[in-house]
């Protein structure tokens, strides 16, 4: 199929989140031609997406207020697939196929919330809080609507926040951390003012609301929709009445992109040198695929990569001090929302593992590899790619999803028609760690 | 811009603030995106595009994730039922 538009720059960014914005807004300001393509509608990320919090709405503008003077190209709404050939990557729009070239890129693809499985979380209105809080942003009413907000991670209040400002009711914020590691993480947020501030603007909007340690969904019930949820309390079942369950396990990043393109991986994560420069030369990556470390350690990690792919690696070193300090952060985020082994038993002999499929856990139980359940359950054949299920599983059985192939997305087969080479063999992960 | 948008689901008409997605439109219908391949009504879960839970032929285009496209007015919208 012929390509609708072709597009030109020296520094493709991918992913229009803080990472890739800061990196765009960097390289184009060097006097490059910057483009930045993203798969939503508009620029921002999810942190970013519209309609965020006041705070987050004033940083977020002034960087994008950069992006037009310094001359970046946007490119919304169209998700990368394949690359064709090297330098050269193929996405897809709602109705049109675009190419991309380029001479250095930056990887920004962010991360996605990570969902356990338990009995009942396929209902409706069972959603990730990310994915809730998404969805309210996109204009679902929320108001008087009860939500149980559950999981882990720094999200859950974030959200709950928000909701709460939307006039949804909060039952309860149940974390499935201790109060022991979550007293060690408020300690370690003392060397950081900025964090308390936000820290203390959370307090405020969430007065009155419940929040509770060692807690976490054993099922949610509901025939056609849900209506309520038993958590796990202190050991002890509690069940309570809601119309929302907002429930994610933390953040996984998104390295499926990095890996088709040979980028290795190391602990799960993007490897990096000082510049942000992947083991593919010419590839930088920043942000959530080098560590989850929030939008502070995106802002810094983006610059860098976008000043490193035009050569300017004297501006670039000067971030390195602030980047040293924003990573402390990431380090304690993944000490303090570790998940508990108990969460491994919440799912039934009957709980869906893999939703595309259908797959239960009854039928992954008896496999040795992520390989094998796929290749005889279908377990993350689906169109997800295995991208809710594969975190799950390499959870709950410690199986590595370690390969990608292309089409990195599902496409429309017109798209794939032309291009033989998207069937060729799977794109193992290097082994540079466990990955 | 007008405030409001309206379109089909299943036929039947809804209204949505300017700037929801389909996956607004759908949930405010009342419906389900997608019914599984064992028969399970499935909504939203990501809301970012990631799990494909929220799929849904939109303008006769099946497959399409509700959740990253935006509603125009007189838009169709149908789901599995």
């Amino acid at each position: 199929m012929s390509r609708d538009s072709q597009y030109r720059f020296d520094v493709l960014v991918v992913g229009g989140g803080p990472a890739g914005i800061a990196a765009a807004v960097r390289a184009a300001e060097c006097g490059v031609r910057v483009g930045i393509v993203d798969d939503n509608a508009t620029l921002g990320g999810q942190i970013w997406r519209a309609g965020s919090a006041e705070g987050d709405k004033k940083e977020a503008a002034g960087w994008r207020r950069r992006l037009r003077p310094a001359g970046v190209t946007t490119v919304c709404g169209k998700r990368i697939f394949h690359q064709s050939e090297p330098g050269v990557l193929l996405a897809e729009g709602a109705d049109d196929l675009i190419e991309l070239s380029y001479r250095s890129l930056v990887l920004a693809t962010g991360a996605r919330e990570r969902f356990l499985p338990f009995p009942g979380w396929t209902l409706p209105n069972v959603m990730g809080a990310g994915g809730l809080q998404a969805m309210v942003k996109s204009g679902l009413p929320i108001r008087n609507q009860r939500v149980v907000v559950a999981g882990t991670g720094p999200l859950l209040l974030a959200v709950a926040a928000y909701l709460r400002s939307h006039g949804a009711e909060i039952p309860v914020i149940c974390e499935q951390a201790s109060w022991s590691s979550l007293a060690r993480f408020g300690a370690a947020l003392i060397s950081r003012p900025e964090k308390i501030v936000q820290a203390l603007q959370l307090k405020k909007d969430l007065a009155g609301v419940r929040l509770v340690a060692n807690c976490w969904p054993l099922a949610a019930h509901g025939q056609e929709s849900l209506d309520s949820v038993t958590l796990s309390r202190d050991g002890k079942p509690e069940s309570i009445q809601c119309d929302y369950l907002a429930c994610g396990f933390h953040l996984v990043p998104n390295i499926e992109l990095p890996i088709l393109l040979g980028c290795q991986i190391r602990g799960g994560y993007v490897e990096v040198d000082d510049f942000q420069e992947t083991t593919a030369q010419g590839i930088f990556c920043a942000g959530e695929p080098t560590s989850i470390g929030g939008v502070d350690l995106s802002l810094i990690e983006g610059q860098i990569a976008g000043l490193a792919a035009t050569g300017s690696t004297g501006e670039a070193r000067k971030l390195f001090r602030a980047r040293r300090k924003a990573r402390r952060f990431a380090t304690i985020l993944e000490r303090t929302f570790g998940l508990r082994r108990e969460l491994k038993s919440l799912p039934s002999p009957e709980t869906v593992v893999c939703r595309c499929e259908d797959v239960p856990h009854s039928r992954l139980q008896r496999h040795t590899s992520w390989r094998a359940a796929k290749l005889q359950t279908r377990c993350g054949m689906g169109p997800c790619q295995g991208r809710v299920c594969g975190p799950a599983t390499q959870f709950l059985f410690q199986w590595n999803p370690a390969s990608v192939r292309p089409p990195v997305f599902p496409v429309r087969v017109e798209s794939l028609a032309g291009f033989p080479d998207v069937m060729e063999p799977e794109h193992t992960v290097g082994t540079g760690g466990t990955a | 811009m007008p405030s409001q948008v309206t379109l089909t689901v299943n036929g039947s008409t809804v209204e949505v603030p300017a700037g929801a997605t389909v996956a607004v439109a759908v949930a405010m219908a009342g419906q389900a995106c997608r019914i599984s391949t064992s028969g399970e009504p499935r909504g939203p879960l990501c809301g970012m595009g990631i799990c494909f839970e929220c799929r849904a032929t939109i303008n006769g285009n099946a497959h399409c994730r509700s959740c990253q496209i935006l509603c125009e007015p007189g838009m169709e919208v149908e789901t599995d039922e």
